[in-house]
């Protein structure tokens, strides 16, 4: 049976444009993810301390290339940003910030505090 | 015939087991480690950065052991708590579903361990 292609169509993951917020959301899941991964690597670096100088020495050669560098950079992308939305998240469970004009707002606070966190550790510290 | 009482029957269905529980116990565990975070930059940044013996003349101090250490409690316990909301939320099957988050608790379990040996280790050598 032909359906007409005039009616209307609930919004569909794939045709409906994510607001920011959403995007966001989406964003913080995603970088929960990868940051569960990256957990393997700590666990990597700590045996490779444990493992005397000669292991660490290598491990610091190995961190040095630029394909880590960029891991360990998103990394620290990953963890300030996903704190950021997670504090997002906590005010969000003590009932406030539902309002529509500050969705965008905070979601622009965060992003930016994130950045700025982030540019921060990998140039200052 | 079915033996069991309203309540027990009523007990096996939906999915209201230990979800309060879990949500808290995120929430908790988050709060937690947002000051704990300061201490994961500091020592990624030390590990990559500075000689060995500066690490662990850090690592050894007591305030930076306790936090370590707990970072990595909490951590990894907050990883585990959160793959199962997404497991749950993507894998329809209920024996994949099952399987996926024990996996993930188990691996998330022996990686914590694993963490533990290494700073143990660290501070026993130093």
């Amino acid at each position: 049976m032909a359906v007409s292609s005039n009616r209307p169509t609930s919004p569909h993951l794939q045709v409906y444009k994510l607001p920011l917020t959403g995007i966001i959301s989406i964003t913080h899941r995603i970088t929960g993810v990868l940051l569960s991964v990256g957990l393997v690597f700590v666990v990597f670096i700590l045996s490779a301390i444990a493992g005397g100088q000669e292991q660490f020495a290598n491990m610091q050669i190995l961190s040095a290339l630029w394909p880590l560098k960029l891991i360990y950079w998103g990394f620290s992308y990953a963890l300030v940003f996903h704190l950021c939305h997670g504090v997002r998240h906590l005010i969000w469970d003590a009932g406030k910030s539902f309002n529509r004009s500050t969705m965008d707002r905070y979601a622009l606070i965060e992003l930016l505090i994130s950045l700025a966190v982030t540019v921060n550790i990998i140039v200052f510290i | 015939m079915d033996y069991r009482s309203p309540l027990a029957k009523v007990r096996g269905l939906g999915s209201a087991k230990s979800g309060t529980s879990h949500w808290w116990m995120q929430r908790v565990s988050a709060v937690a480690l947002i000051p704990l975070s300061y201490w994961l930059i500091t020592f990624l940044d030390l590990s990559f950065h500075e000689p060995y013996q500066q690490l662990v003349v850090w690592l050894i101090l007591p305030i930076n052991s306790v936090c370590i250490i707990a970072w990595v409690l909490i951590a990894f316990y907050h990883a585990a708590l959160g793959l199962q909301v997404v497991i749950e939320d993507y894998v329809a099957n209920e024996g994949a579903k099952i399987i996926a988050v024990w996996t993930v608790n188990i691996v998330f379990f022996m990686l914590a361990l694993a963490a533990l040996v290494a700073v143990f280790r660290i501070l026993l050598m130093g």
